[in-house]
């Protein structure tokens, strides 16, 4: 069982599942709380865009990937909540992303490879340099995300109110993206950017669906999310298929399970009644 | 002093008038009613209010001060949108997030605010049914949680934008009776708009009614008549009272129900300003 250990690419993979895991989980809560999933899909396409920029460019992938997709959260939230959440215009971006991102591979000799490892994730061929990156991103997104949660919060749930209380919406939409947007890069290091939701929505709605109280959500959502990704990585040990089939496999199974109708749930019910 | 005073206001909003040179005052403690047709105002004004809408001319002063955005003492019901009201999100959670809501920080609560909420949530008799979540609540207990969100940081005066909307008429008496016993007992200013005079029959001390950029401020047998209202309309109303109720009939509709219905099938009669629907 302990012998996955052994290998330096096991524990570097666990180590960065676990960092993102959790980022992606406590952010994904607040996202699908706001019901921007769709936009958080989004910005992991144009994160292809970026990484696949950045590798014609000669820099490291990840940071094409965190400028992408950052500039394009701040811009999202500019656009204002109504545009952000607007089915047709956050599919067209998403579609030219993914094309965009595609011209830029053709000019590139190594097309297969590293098409596969951005669009699906290669968690196993992460290095210690790219944890400590990981760590690094996603402290600075909890860290934000702990100094605005409260008004971030109020902003979500009683937008006019808040406006009326003098919090401006622009601006917590804007920082909110901003995070999505940090965050989906780092999913994107380990399930790809066409599996982020595995991690950033999957555990998060499985989350809302177990508990209505938002704090045992947010710790819940972070933990289903890591459960998840550690579990997948074992699983693709042992198995040899890849750790984002695994990992997709868990989220939705277990978001399934969560929101079936429980059957103790349904006899609290009636006996409040 | 007066709770608001309105002097020459005038307001528009995405280049059609909404109010043109509106003066008056609605005194402390009073629960006035706020009606007119669809588009006529009644949201515009209390965002003017609350100090989200920039007014073309005239000044409001709410409370002896000029209205100003994040003007604690006034407390706020937009109408509900359901997106949010969806989530399976517990009622005391959902009522929380507005407790010092704008300060940065993690949403933990300190004891003062716990209190707040409780205090708010048992106001309006929703200790109990705010630890099940949003989505699991009829309409009636939905409005009494975001009646309490309205009450968090004791206001004086409360802002209440078509708390009926949605609701059977059994649930519609419910709310209003609990929102005169919370006038009473806290002896506060309140502002209730709705679609139709006689649900807060026999509730309210002063109608204010908007229509065709005017207003009229006085009380229903002041105000609900039909040369009144006829101004207000643009057109000829007949007001009947039956049985202690009121029907305002603009030629052989009854003007005031169909502001009830919100389908489109509705949209097409007589008031071409309805094609503007989403209460202006």
């Amino acid at each position: 069982m302990l012998e996955m250990f052994q290998y330096d690419f096991m524990r570097n993979a666990f180590a960065a599942a676990a960092v993102v895991a959790i980022v992606a989980g406590i952010v994904g809560y607040f996202l699908v709380l706001r019901g921007q999933t769709f936009a958080g899909h989004a910005l992991a396409h144009v994160g292809f865009t970026g990484a696949t920029g950045a590798v014609l460019v000669g820099i490291a992938p990840i940071w094409g990937m965190v400028l992408a997709t950052v500039a394009a959260g701040i811009g999202m939230g500019f656009m204002g909540e109504r545009l952000a959440q607007r089915d047709v215009a956050i599919g067209l971006v998403l579609a030219l992303a993914l094309g965009l991102g595609l011209l830029f591979l053709h000019f590139f000799t190594s097309f297969a490879t590293q098409a596969t490892t951005l669009l699906f994730g290669n968690v196993l061929a992460v290095d210690m340099h790219t944890v400590w990156v990981l760590l690094a991103l996603g402290s600075l997104s909890l860290a934000i995300l702990a100094v605005i949660s409260r008004p971030l919060l109020f902003a979500s749930l009683h937008p006019e109110l808040a406006e009326a209380k003098g919090v401006s919406l622009r601006l917590y939409s804007v920082l909110f993206l901003a995070i999505v947007a940090l965050t989906t890069a780092e999913c994107a290091q380990i399930v790809g950017v066409l599996l982020v939701f595995a991690l950033m929505v999957g555990p998060a709605a499985a989350a809302q669906r177990l508990t209505s109280v938002v704090t045992a959500g947010v710790l819940l959502s972070a933990v289903l999310a890591l459960l998840e990704a550690w579990f997948g990585i074992a699983l693709a040990y042992y198995t040899d298929w890849p750790s984002s089939f695994w990992i997709t496999m868990l989220s939705t199974g277990v978001y399934l399970i969560a929101s079936r109708p429980w059957p103790m749930r349904g006899l609290a019910r009636v006996s409040t009644r | 002093m007066n709770a608001i005073e309105l002097r020459d206001v005038s307001l528009t909003l995405g280049g059609r008038t909404i109010l043109t040179g509106i003066s008056l005052d609605i005194a402390m403690g009073r629960f006035v009613g706020v009606l007119g047709p669809n588009g006529s105002g009644k949201t515009t004004l209390m965002r003017a209010i609350l100090g989200l809408v920039p007014l073309s001319r005239g000044t409001i002063h709410v409370l002896g001060r000029p209205a100003t955005r994040g003007n604690p003492a006034i407390g706020y019901m937009p109408q509900a949108r359901h997106s949010t009201l969806d989530l399976h999100l517990s009622g005391r959670d959902f009522v929380a997030s507005v407790t010092n809501g704008h300060r940065l920080g993690l949403p933990i609560r300190d004891r003062a605010a716990r209190a707040e909420m409780e205090r708010a949530l048992h106001l309006v008799g929703a200790q109990e049914l705010a630890s099940r979540p949003l989505v699991e609540l009829s309409g009636g207990e939905r409005q009494r949680l975001l009646l309490a969100q309205a009450l968090i940081g004791k206001p004086l005066l409360l802002l209440l934008d078509e708390p009926l909307i949605s609701l059977d008429p059994h649930r519609q008496q419910e709310v209003v009776e609990l929102v005169k016993s919370l006038q009473v007992d806290l002896g506060i200013t309140i502002l209730f708009s709705a679609h139709d005079v006689n649900s807060l029959l026999g509730t309210i001390d002063q109608v204010l009614y908007l229509g065709s950029g005017q207003a009229a401020l006085g009380t229903i047998d002041e105000v609900i008549t039909g040369p009144v209202l006829s101004r207000l309309y643009g057109s000829h109303i007949d007001v009947v009272r039956l049985e202690g109720r009121i029907f305002v009939m603009s030629g052989s509709c009854c003007a005031e129900i169909d502001e009830h219905r919100h389908e489109p099938a509705s949209m097409s009669m007589h008031d071409p300003q309805r094609t503007h629907s989403g209460d202006a």
